[in-house]
């Protein structure tokens, strides 16, 4: 019973936590005094001289309707819920009109979803069993010098570190492409494999960084860890360092640091599209910057709205597994 | 002051020193007169550094492949890092950059920890409806990914934000993460008997915050401070390599994207793009280890 209960709080807050972030990003350009569609005819007239009064009357109205800026703003809201939110269909995509910007997001996005869910599992994986060693003999040199590599990568911001490999691995070196060149027309292996080249940079930049992070929590989580009565007990048990490092300090550090993987999935998305602008990674972060340069909003609200959905959504089911996996945890 | 010093960890001392010294950059030689970095007459582009009285060892002599690059109105001039392809002396050019960074990063950093303080006590001692909401909005800007809505409000401001309009902006999310620990902060102290003692002796709620739990929340407050200095700096960066930074503010993160866009490193004009890399890298790993060490220095105090 108490399970229900939790689960419907836990939806409710999921629901009005997207609902909030939504309706602040539908706010955001009607508190701008630009207009996106007057910025688009003048763009327009400047390019190819001025209209006739009535065609601009009509082109205005026309894209009026596309961007959902017809009507009063409560039914632009409710329009952009209905047709944005539960349908993500944003409208047309002015980069390459006529398309919905919701088709060419949904062609963008496992890339970005691939990329930096891979390298984020990769990376926790890594990270939490270097930090366990270093916490868990925290008096060795080697401890520390892992340690002193991780605090000299992390605080690095994510396009920094991917500039630096990019001048060394892609311009000093010529390893590595200096813009990431896929090609999807010729079968599926090079398809694949000029995927492969394309990815590995972006994702080394972002699998170094969430190393560093996951190796300085987990040191000092098992650290304290060690110090605790119960590690105390099992040493005077005379149990062998393997078990005592697996049984009581891994297993009661790594349900935090379980939590902290939802919570860091905001921080990967962001360095995600830091990454992929640097390298031309055909990812959302390269749509959103495309989008920016010709000013559609459209393309630009969609990207928004789904990594609102997505990030808020990820972090639902980690809160949701989370009982499963700490017995001390009830659900409340 | 001594005692201080005697106890820090290698990394406080580190940090304090590699922050002081961005400081110093920023805020002191910043203001010694100096060679405008805009130059109204572009005069010599792309001059190799130069640097006076080290010259004579044969590095950073104005020389580029053996032949000197000063020479005619730039005979005796010095530009310790040399000029970009705009004729830009890019030693003031990172230092405008690092004064910049830092003014943005610390106002937001201000406003943040001011206004989750705020929102953290608030919520954490009156509760009810007002907690429940409040914390709601605060857990939305949490979860919500920051950069994009960042991106959607400054692409909207396009090259006419100023300074602290784009604090403003980066501020919008500075503030969630304190007033959420702050208020799990409130919420255990709210139980300790100091507090209860304060209340039955008659003093009021603002009264009881303010002498009470904010000298506790301070120390916790100033790791808070750094730590969102850094990252208002990193966002403030990678806006500004969208193209998304007023484009005549110089920051780091704009000079970095300048250099890109004028095809430095394609160029291998390595005196240009590397300094901002550089000063950033240094100047966040001093800062993250000046946060880490002052936690530490701050639970070995609690210790003893």
């Amino acid at each position: 019973m108490k399970f229900w209960k939790y689960l419907g709080l836990r939806l409710t807050t999921w629901a009005l936590t997207i609902l909030i972030g939504v309706t602040f990003i539908f706010f955001i350009p009607r508190m701008f005094p630009s207009d996106p569609v007057e910025r688009m005819i003048g763009n327009m007239e400047s390019l190819s001289g001025s209209m006739d009064p009535a065609a601009k009357e009509a082109m205005r109205k026309s894209l009026r309707i596309q961007f959902g800026l017809d009507g009063s703003l409560w039914e632009q809201y409710i329009t952009f819920l209905w047709r944005g939110l539960l349908h993500f269909d944003f409208g047309p995509a002015l980069m390459s009109y006529p398309t919905p910007a919701g088709e060419i997001i949904a062609r963008n996005l496992p890339f970005t979803v691939g990329l930096s869910m891979c390298t984020t599992i990769v990376a926790w994986c890594i990270g939490n069993f270097i930090g366990l060693l270093a916490g868990f003999r925290k008096n060795k040199r080697s401890s520390r010098i892992l340690e002193g590599i991780a605090i000299c990568i992390y605080p690095i911001p994510y396009f920094i570190l991917a500039l630096v490999l990019q001048i060394i691995f892609a311009y000093v070196l010529g390893w590595f492409p200096l813009q990431a060149t896929i090609q999807y027309n010729n079968g599926t292996a090079t398809f694949i494999a000029t995927l492969l080249k394309a990815s590995v940079l972006p994702a080394l930049s972002i699998l170094l960084l969430g190393t560093g992070w996951w190796i300085i929590s987990m040191k000092s989580l098992s650290g304290t860890t060690s110090e605790e009565d119960f590690v105390l007990y099992a040493r005077y048990r005379g149990l062998s360092e393997g078990k005592i490092g697996y049984s009581y300090v891994f297993r009661n550090s790594i349900l935090t640091q379980i939590t902290a993987l939802a919570m860091s999935l905001g921080g990967v998305f962001n360095g995600s599209i830091m990454t992929e602008i640097i390298f031309g990674y055909p990812g959302v972060g390269t749509l959103i910057q495309g989008a920016i340069m010709q000013s559609d909003y459209n393309m630009i609200l969609g990207c928004i709205t789904i990594s609102i959905v997505a990030i808020s959504t990820c972090t639902l089911i980690a809160d949701l597994i989370y009982p499963f996996i700490d017995p001390r945890i009830r659900y409340s | 002051m001594k005692r201080f010093w005697k106890n820090a960890s290698f990394r406080l001392k580190f940090g304090l020193i590699v922050t002081l010294f961005f400081l110093i950059l920023g805020f002191v030689i910043y203001f010694v007169p100096h060679v405008d970095p805009f130059p109204n007459v572009i005069k010599e582009k792309n001059l190799p550094p130069r640097i006076p009285g080290i010259e004579k060892l044969g590095i950073f002599d104005g020389t580029e492949n053996g032949v000197m690059k000063y020479k005619g109105s730039t005979a005796n001039e010095y530009h310790y890092l040399g000029t970009t392809s705009q004729g830009q002396d890019i030693f003031w050019l990172l230092i405008e950059g690092i004064h910049n960074s830092l003014t943005i990063g610390l106002i937001v950093a201000l406003i943040g920890t001011v206004v989750g303080v705020f929102v953290g006590l608030l919520s954490g001692f009156v509760g009810g409806g007002i907690d429940r909401f409040l914390m709601l909005v605060t857990d939305t800007f949490v979860v919500i990914p920051s950069l994009p809505v960042m991106i959607l409000m400054t692409s909207l401001m396009k090259g006419r934000a100023t300074v602290i309009m784009m604090a403003l902006v980066l501020a919008l999310f500075a503030w969630a993460w304190p007033s959420r620990q702050i208020r799990s902060m409130a919420l255990t102290m709210k139980e300790r008997d100091f507090i209860h003692t304060a209340w039955f002796s008659g003093e009021g709620v603002l009264q009881t915050v303010a002498t009470e739990i904010l000298p506790f929340t301070l120390t916790w407050s100033l790791s808070n401070f750094m730590n969102a200095t850094l990252s208002a700096i990193a966002s403030e960066s990678g806006l500004a390599v969208l193209g998304l930074s007023p484009a005549n503010l110089i920051t780091l993160g704009n000079m970095i994207q300048w250099a890109r866009n004028y095809n430095a490193i394609i160029m291998g004009r390595w005196n240009w793009i590397l300094p901002p890399i550089l000063s950033t890298i240094v100047l966040f790993i001093g800062l993250f280890m000046l946060i880490t060490g002052y936690n530490d220095y701050l639970s070995m105090k609690r210790g003893r």
